[in-house]
């Protein structure tokens, strides 16, 4: 069996004298989706930030392909090919979409003795590699702003993909949207995983996870509660491992209901 | 999951036509506005639209369009330069003390005036990071201490706060030749303000710079997360503001053969305020250049329309305020229909 793409090994994290992380262990192959499950205050930022790189575990390890890796910074796991969805997007607002999905990263062409911004290239690519992900684009031009929730989570997702992510770490994607918004969403998190992505998927909501993950990583209180394969456990139990589950459960079946109708990006409620 | 791949066109939006594409352009409101000022214009004032009429109002429409235009950029990229009409007053001050008072050369006065105010830039651009201060403060402070330090300077050094005879000084004639002379009736500075308007739209719209701009001006955290240096771009705007700054001083400097201390005092508002015509958002992240020189010309078209026609020349100011309030509605108002066009 050979190494998984991003796997780590009883990680540890202190903050002061409260401990975020004790003895958490998780792995993603390429084309997997792994969930990291917990309510609020479980660590789930705690080990995206790790895995991101905005800072290192105090002990443990972290495996990227078998080997060893230590990030100084998030730019450094970007070069590693693992790129960070967050829930507050980096995106900007007021401008367009093209604009948006290359910046920081401005593709760049020669006039002369100058270099420029090629910006017919931009708009070609960013509206090709969002339409691979199957979002259904109005307008390449259009400000940021305008579109719907899960629309600047696929535009985000398409982003990190096109720039070379082989890991893809999408904090809480769900979290803002309505019941059809996060069908959309959890739509272009198998698109991603069936086109070799490893997906960490991290979220409170286990009906959001359970349609679409691999496995399932329980945090609570820092605390790995535990890991399982989607054969090993039911979208019960794993509520049930999770606090409060209740209302969850009709929430479950709005969402089955979103998922298997509608396309995605084809809501009517656009924002 | 049948989704058609490479579809880019949804029927919802029946098609975004030339109206709707220049709806969603910043500078529309300005356009329209600056024909419907020049219109008037050349009904009520004859000599309005005669070529000595066009080379008058573009004079001063240049010097406030070469501030205008940076201005705009520093705005889109969401910060405020209050000290940028006393940093013309400033450079100027700063060559004609050297020039006449040291007996320097104009242009390596020039130079010190330029490095001077580069200094100042920095200075603003690296307080308002640092000290996280709105950048309204900050260069407000500049401003005065700006203020102060000039007439201090030039009252010790002249006794006077008035350095004329920049005409005696050494390279004054090529220095003017390039900077202050006039050609066909049309001052030069016309032509730099042209020059001006194309170079930065071209930054703003078709360089990796102008993109950092839009960004950090529009959610600065967010330009972060994506690898845009927010702190060299904001930095750099802010000494693009105080070096175009120079230039005008030097230019005005150079044209009346001294340099005042208080010149330029106030024309900082009124740099904002045609960058504001100009379709910029008070707020950063939206705008451009163009609209900027759009609302520089309105100015200049009011200015010289209003003595043109014979009218109080008080009538300028409440102009002014009109135009300004009508802008930003106009702005708002675009802004609303260009979103609402494309949901």
């Amino acid at each position: 069996m050979s190494a998984p793409l991003l796997e780590v090994r009883s990680l540890w994290k202190f903050f002061g004298h409260v401990v975020a992380l004790q003895d958490v262990s998780a792995r993603v192959d390429a084309g997997e989706v792994t969930c990291i499950l917990g309510d609020n205050g479980a660590g789930k930022s705690t080990l995206i930030k790790i895995l991101s790189g905005v800072f290192p575990p105090d002990r443990g390890q972290y495996l990227i392909n078998g080997d060893e890796v230590r990030f100084a910074s998030p730019r450094d796991a970007l070069q590693a090919g693992i790129a960070t969805v967050y829930q507050d997007l980096a995106l900007v607002p007021l401008m367009s979409i093209w604009r948006n999905f290359f910046c920081g990263s401005e593709p760049m062409r020669r006039w002369g003795p100058f270099r420029g911004f090629d910006v017919h290239l931009a708009r070609r690519a960013a509206g090709n590699e969002i339409a691979k992900m199957g979002l259904d684009l109005r307008d390449i031009d259009q400000p940021m702003g305008e579109m719907s929730g899960g629309e600047r989570q696929s535009v985000a997702i398409a982003r990190a993909i096109y720039f070379g992510a082989r890991v893809l770490i999408l904090d809480e994607p769900t979290a803002a949207l309505g019941v059809r918004q996060a069908g959309v969403v959890l739509r272009y998190i198998v698109q991603a995983r069936d086109r070799g992505l490893a997906v960490i998927l991290i979220t409170h909501n286990p009906n959001h996870a359970y349609p679409v993950g691999d496995r399932f990583v329980l945090l609570n209180r820092g605390q790995q509660r535990g890991n399982f394969h989607k054969g090993e456990i039911s979208l019960p139990d794993l509520t049930q491992l999770m606090a409060g589950g209740e209302e969850l459960v009709q929430l479950s079946q709005e969402l089955e209901g979103a998922l298997s109708g509608g396309t995605p990006g084809g809501g009517k409620e656009g924002r | 999951m049948a989704v058609p791949a490479g579809r880019l066109r949804d029927e919802r939006v029946v098609q975004v036509g030339v109206l709707r594409r220049a709806l969603r352009r910043p500078e529309l409101g300005s356009v329209v506005g600056a024909i419907a000022v020049f219109a008037f214009f050349a009904l009520e004032a004859p000599a309005f639209a005669t070529h000595d009429g066009v080379a008058n109002f573009l004079d001063p429409s240049s010097t406030l369009g070469l501030m205008a235009v940076p201005v705009a950029l520093l705005m889109i990229g969401g910060e405020f330069d209050l000290s940028s009409g006393v940093v013309t007053g400033a450079a100027g001050t700063v060559t004609a003390l050297l020039a006449v008072n040291a007996g320097w050369n104009v242009w390596p006065a020039m130079l010190v005036s330029l490095i001077f105010s580069v200094c100042v830039g920095l200075f603003n651009g690296l307080v308002v990071i640092k000290t996280r201060l709105p950048s309204f403060i900050v260069t407000l402070g500049t401003f005065y201490i700006l203020q102060g330090a000039d007439l201090y300077v030039t009252k010790l050094a002249t006794n006077q706060v008035l350095i004329s005879g920049v005409e005696t000084t050494k390279g004054f004639d090529s220095a003017s030749a390039v900077l202050a002379s006039t050609i066909g009736g049309f001052e030069i500075s016309i032509f730099y303000w042209i020059v001006a308007t194309i170079l930065f739209t071209l930054v703003l719209m078709r360089t990796r710079f102008g993109n950092w701009i839009f960004a950090v001006g529009g959610s600065a955290p967010a330009a972060r997360n994506v690898g845009v240096p927010v702190i060299a771009t904001k930095v750099s705007l802010f000494i693009i503001v105080s070096s175009m700054a120079c230039l005008v001083g030097n230019m005005v400097t150079l044209r009346f053969h001294s340099a005042t201390v208080t010149s330029g005092v106030g024309l900082e508002f009124q740099y904002i305020v045609a960058a504001v015509i100009g379709g910029n958002l008070l707020t950063g992240g939206y705008g451009s250049a163009i609209g900027a020189s759009v609302g520089a010309l309105i100015f200049g078209m009011v200015n010289q329309g209003i003595v043109l026609s014979r009218w109080d020349s008080n009538l300028f100011l409440l102009f002014l305020g009109a135009m300004l309030l009508l802008a930003t509605l106009i702005n708002a108002y675009i802004r609303q229909k260009a979103e609402a066009i494309s949901k």
